[in-house]
């Protein structure tokens, strides 16, 4: 009974605690289903009719198919040539370890620590001509992702045996054909925890195609977002309309892939 | 012989040329130019040496000191209240309670959240009219009701608590992780030997979870150090520049075309992370040699 008691305590205390993040979710996508004058109000009323209509605004509005599809293609490519890159990257390094892949190993790593220069990256992109483009974004996030990734994939391959390799060489594969189709395989659960990371950071990246990419057009939803608050700042129940619609495939990733994204997180402790 | 044919360079060098070309070149670029006097509204680029870092560090009451100090007010602040609420967190949520596994999902939510985002919507929760006044109003604190974004005496704290709210369940995730790690029969052991909840505590836990409670502090450091979306979206460094960090005046002098600058304030935080990177480095391999 007195264990019972202490249980129930902790339970209601949690679930007070809990409130703190529900409240303001709850705030904002009860507010986008009302009219402009009543979210104006700001309160946790219920709204006298739901706007359902709110969101098919807000897509006009907001052109958010097209910020959508950028965000897909920025955030989708960007990760997959993260992932391919330091996957195949941490597998040499992690399995030559002579002095120089050593050394190459903390020159990655380095990235986890040093903040990124966004002004001088703007510069380089300008040099490479890349500047405004679909590719530039696309490589810069790539990059953004590789030290995380190879320090990933690195502890990873302490558990793939080397004797596979051996094996598979003398089945008569080569480099290429050995890493491709015998080793990354086996890599899944850290390449789709690399590939729900980099996704999420990349959809929510604010900063780097604020400095990088001047272009609306080729903007994705969260910089969007900010554009279409600056324009209408007081009409929130357009922009927790475009909100919800912005975090909306985060969170089914965050739902699907919870187990990767802890991993990922957490696996950082162990290594 | 077989492992330089097997494991060749060839693997290596997409990651190195991406990483190298668009990460370390633009690092060492801008320290380069935080040694000039680059400006866009003039026609020569200058090598002044260390003019620049004078500047920030000896303007008095000036906007750059003041955003050092802000940034590491920031910092200071964030790190000891995401780490001490997230080890709460974690502390509640390690055992127990069935439905643990629902609320760290609750918790650990913000953080997939764009920072953005979370700053735009903190925005109206925090105005004088918006809800979390009026939840004060509810419990009868009317009195501590604030127009917390733009009073000078709550601002910067608010961006602190917003901050605090996004990274509280990341903490608390990463320690979980660790707490797992702890042998049960430890606390056991210890509970025949009549070792209280506290004891148990200090002497267990907190020994088990150093190396997590170092890798978060860690963590906390760099992100309040690198601080951006969540100061510009809910602030954008007012009112009066009260929030003006770093990296949101990096951002003003990069859009007034003063590049020598903004790359001086960009060195300034590297060499305040790896500053602090180090002295942690050191506090741990210290205590480590101890045992």
């Amino acid at each position: 009974m007195n264990n019972n008691m202490k249980k129930v305590i902790k339970f209601v205390f949690i679930a007070l605690l809990s409130c703190v993040i529900i409240f303001p979710l709850y705030f904002i996508i009860i507010n986008s289903l009302k009219t402009v004058e009543e979210s104006r109000m700001l309160n946790f009323s219920l709204p006298s009719e739901f706007q359902w209509g709110n969101y098919i605004e807000v897509i006009k509005a907001g052109s958010l198919v097209r910020a959508f599809l950028n965000s897909m293609l920025m955030a989708g490519v960007s990760s997959i040539i993260a992932v391919l890159v330091s996957s195949m990257a941490s597998y040499a390094l992690s399995r030559r370890r002579t002095k120089v892949h050593n050394m190459l190993y903390v020159y990655f790593f380095l990235g986890l620590i040093a903040p990124v220069n966004y002004v001088t990256t703007l510069f380089t992109l300008k040099f490479l001509h890349l500047q405004n483009t679909y590719l530039g974004i696309i490589l810069e996030f790539a990059t953004l992702g590789i030290p995380f990734l190879v320090f990933l994939y690195y502890g990873f391959f302490e558990n793939i045996p080397k004797e596979l390799d051996e094996a598979a060489v003398i089945d008569g594969c080569g480099p290429f054909q050995l890493f491709f189709k015998v080793v990354f395989p086996l890599l899944k659960p850290a390449t789709i925890t690399g590939m729900v990371l980099n996704f999420l950071g990349a959809w929510n990246d604010f900063v780097t195609p604020l400095y990088l990419l001047s272009d609306n057009k080729k903007l994705g939803m969260t910089n969007s977002i900010y554009n279409f608050f600056g324009e209408h700042f007081n009409d929130w129940n357009m922009v927790f309309a475009d909100i919800v619609l912005t975090v909306a495939p985060i969170v089914i990733i965050y739902i699907c892939g919870q187990k990767y994204i802890v991993s990922g997180t957490s696996g950082a402790v162990k290594g | 012989m077989y492992k330089k044919k097997l494991y060749g360079i060839k693997f290596i060098i997409p990651a190195l040329v991406l990483y190298t070309v668009l990460y370390i070149i633009p690092t060492i670029a801008g320290m380069v130019i935080s040694l000039t006097d680059w400006n866009i509204t003039r026609p020569e680029i200058h090598f002044i040496g260390l003019q620049n870092f004078v500047n920030i560090f000896t303007s008095r009451g000036g906007q750059y000191m003041a955003s050092v100090g802000h940034t590491l007010e920031f910092t200071f602040i964030t790190v000891i209240l995401k780490t001490l609420i997230g080890l709460g967190l974690a502390l509640l949520l390690n055992k127990g309670l069935k439905s643990r596994n629902m609320f760290r999902t609750i918790f650990f939510l913000p953080y997939a959240l764009a920072p953005l985002i979370i700053g735009i919507s903190f925005v109206s929760v925090l105005k004088p009219e918006g809800p979390f006044n009026a939840i004060l109003a509810t419990i009868g604190l009317e009195g501590l009701a604030h127009s917390w974004l733009t009073e000078s005496a709550t601002a910067l704290g608010s961006t602190m608590a917003v901050e605090v709210w996004r990274m509280a369940g990341w903490n608390m995730m990463i320690l979980l992780a660790g707490l797992q790690m702890i042998p049960e029969e430890y606390y056991e052991a210890s509970a025949i030997d009549g070792a209280g909840k506290w004891k148990q505590f200090c002497k267990i836990t907190l020994p088990f979870l150093r190396p997590s409670l170092m890798l978060v502090i860690v963590l906390n450091t760099i992100h309040g150090l690198r601080v951006f979306d969540i100061i510009y979206s809910l602030t954008g460094g007012g009112p009066g520049g009260l929030t003006e960090v770093i990296n949101t005046l990096v951002f003003r002098e990069f859009g007034m075309g003063r590049y020598g600058m903004a790359n001086a304030l960009n060195v300034v935080i590297f060499l305040i992370t790896v500053i602090i990177a180090l002295m942690m480095q050191r506090v741990l391999s210290g205590k480590e040699s101890n045992e």
